[in-house]
């Protein structure tokens, strides 16, 4: 399999990814060599073997499930405190429209 | 008291006797740690007010007649991908170097419930994307037993402070084998319990199916006096599971008679090596106190490593979206719109490893590639677990060896991210099949490099491998007479 710096440039711009172009030329390498190894997985037949959806759980499908109940929540400020930038109770980003 | 040799019992009896405070016990642990870290890196910061605050609570309670409690008074070290509450949490990134965590993990909520006292944060690879601890973003951890070489990743701080004796133990975590490999490496026990036997809450996710909190220590009655306190239905996390955790402690018998121990075929061949011929002697040792073994087969296992690299690279990708430059403190300047601020932020903020796992995971997960990919490594996943129980209805346990090879040199293998990823070919297999899995030490090689055995048991017989693992070590490991 052969992988291209244009496809490790469209696969970093699905990932918000910004990579110099000697990551990019490097990545095409390493996600070659590993991507050819991953592949002999399709020299196994899985035909009728589900997936695994669920690696463990050992109770009742509700159990999880707890009363609608009120409960203790972070402060905004304290919800806040780790943003690089905060102000008037929320995340602040930058313009949302252009890209 | 020498801090290095202590255990959890030495403490609790020290403690009881009033032959030492828990604030002297705290005190020397920060101090020797403090000066011993800089041979190995292995503490990336100490938490010394929050530690003495919590010594200074056992002992109040021991001076009101009270008990010091399961861990009163012993120095642990918490791997840094598990949040603690105002003492900054890194995961060994850029991205969050200043990340200060509003909240505690419930392991380290019961760590200090049963009186622990925690004294610093554990170097590891960069979000535990690794195999060497060299992902850091903060230098790379050394190996205590040889300092030219890894300590194995991506616990490879939690493992090193157990070695050096600057923790008494420790807490790591466990995706594709990040506590078991470092353990083996530095020669010191390292679990990986039960999928969902320990709560993730405040465990900085990597992989979610796969990751795992446990424990690190110098022997098996301390890790598992560890874990029995961490373990444990967790509302918090809604993958902890409701089985009752069981007496660890009175498991370890030592008899160890009539135990079926089953060595998977695929784990031994083309193992002709200083490694493979410590871990035969290891089953030898076993078979004299009674065990039978037997061959088994995990046919399998072949597929292991390319299942494993897509599940958790996919989930990483998942996971680490998060970091986007709008909540976790790091933001990169110049970013006018809100795409160059993903894009730049995540391209300053994390390192080599965790961008190629990004890249893969993205990759494996995007249009056209999801079914050739994600969906058939969870096919595979199935035949792994399956191999397992079936094993599991021969066998008791499987014993096999930890790593192909001892720990490596610095830098040997940093070039070769495939070389890398095969390595972890003994341990991947456990968290896929979520079962418990251990590290025991077995012997060093002629160049006095620490080998770990593997102890693999089914769904929550913790009990049985502890049993396993305190038999062999009681009756002298490989050297039983």
């Amino acid at each position: 399999m052969k992988i291209t710096e244009e496809q490790v440039r469209y696969v970093a711009d699905l990932a918000n990814l910004r990579l110099t172009p000697d990551e990019v030329s490097r990545m095409a390498r390493d996600m070659e060599s590993i991507l050819g190894h991953i592949d002999k997985l399709n020299e196994l037949d899985t035909a009728g073997v589900p997936a695994m959806a669920q690696v463990l759980f050992d109770a009742d499908e509700t159990a999880t499930l707890r009363a609608d109940a009120e409960r203790n929540v972070l402060p905004n400020e304290i919800a806040l405190a780790n943003a690089p930038q905060g102000g008037g109770g929320f995340f602040k980003v930058p313009k949302v429209i252009e890209r | 008291m020498d801090i290095s040799k202590l255990t959890i019992d030495g403490i609790r009896s020290g403690l009881k006797a009033r032959t030492f405070s828990a604030r002297e016990v705290c005190e020397a642990a920060l101090a020797f740690a403090q000066a011993e870290n800089p041979k190995t890196n292995a503490y990336l910061y100490f938490s010394s007010e929050r530690a003495l605050a919590a010594a200074d609570a056992v002992d109040a309670n021991i001076a009101a007649g009270g008990e010091p409690g399961p861990l009163g008074g012993v120095p642990v070290a918490v791997k840094d991908v598990i949040v603690t509450k105002g003492v900054r949490t890194t995961c060994g990134s850029r991205m969050l170097e200043r990340y200060v965590p509003p909240y505690d993990a419930t392991a380290v909520t019961r760590l200090e419930a049963a009186g622990a006292v925690i004294i610093g944060k554990a170097n590891c690879d960069e979000f535990a994307m690794g195999s060497s601890n060299e992902n850091s973003a903060f230098g790379p951890v050394r190996n205590p037993a040889d300092l030219e070489r890894v300590p194995g990743g991506s616990s490879g701080g939690s493992a090193a402070v157990v070695a050096q004796g600057t923790a008494v133990v420790s807490l790591g975590s466990d995706t594709g084998g990040s506590i078991r490999q470092p353990a083996s490496f530095c020669g010191v026990v390292g679990v990986t319990p039960t999928y969902g036997r320990v709560s993730r809450y405040g465990l900085v996710a990597f992989a979610s199916s796969l990751d795992h909190i446990g424990p690190f220590a110098r022997n098996v009655r301390d890790s598992a006096a560890l874990l029995a306190a961490i373990a444990g239905r967790d509302e918090m996390d809604a993958t902890s599971a409701f089985a009752p955790v069981p007496n660890y402690e009175e498991a370890m018998t030592g008899d160890v008679r009539g135990l079926k121990i089953g060595l998977p075929k695929e784990y031994f061949t083309g193992l002709a090596s200083e490694t493979g011929d410590l871990i035969m002697r290891g089953v030898e040792a076993l078979k004299k106190r009674g065990c039978e073994v037997k061959e088994v087969s995990l046919p399998s296992t072949e597929w292991a490593i390319s299942c494993y690299y897509i599940i958790c690279t996919a989930e990483a990708s998942s996971n680490l979206a998060r970091y986007d430059g709008v909540r976790y403190t790091m933001r990169s300047a110049d970013s006018p719109t809100l795409s160059a601020m993903y894009r730049n932020t995540r391209g300053d903020g994390f390192g080599a490893e965790c961008k190629r796992r990004i890249m893969l995971g993205t990759y494996v997960l995007s249009h056209g590639y999801y079914d050739a990919y994600y969906l058939k490594a969870q096919r595979v996943r199935t035949l792994i677990a399956r191999d397992f129980q079936k094993a599991f209805g021969e066998v008791d346990a499987l014993v096999t060896p930890v790593s192909p090879f001892p720990a490596f040199k610095l830098g040997e293998k940093l070039d070769d991210p495939l070389a890398m990823y095969l390595s972890d070919i003994y341990t991947i297999t456990g968290d896929l099949a979520g079962i418990p899995c251990m590290s025991v030490p077995c012997g060093s090689t002629a160049a006095g490099l620490p080998v770990g055995m593997q102890i693999l048991t089914n769904h929550f017989q913790e009990a049985t491998m502890f049993r396993l693992a305190e038999a062999f070590e009681r009756n002298g490991g490989i050297n039983a007479a």
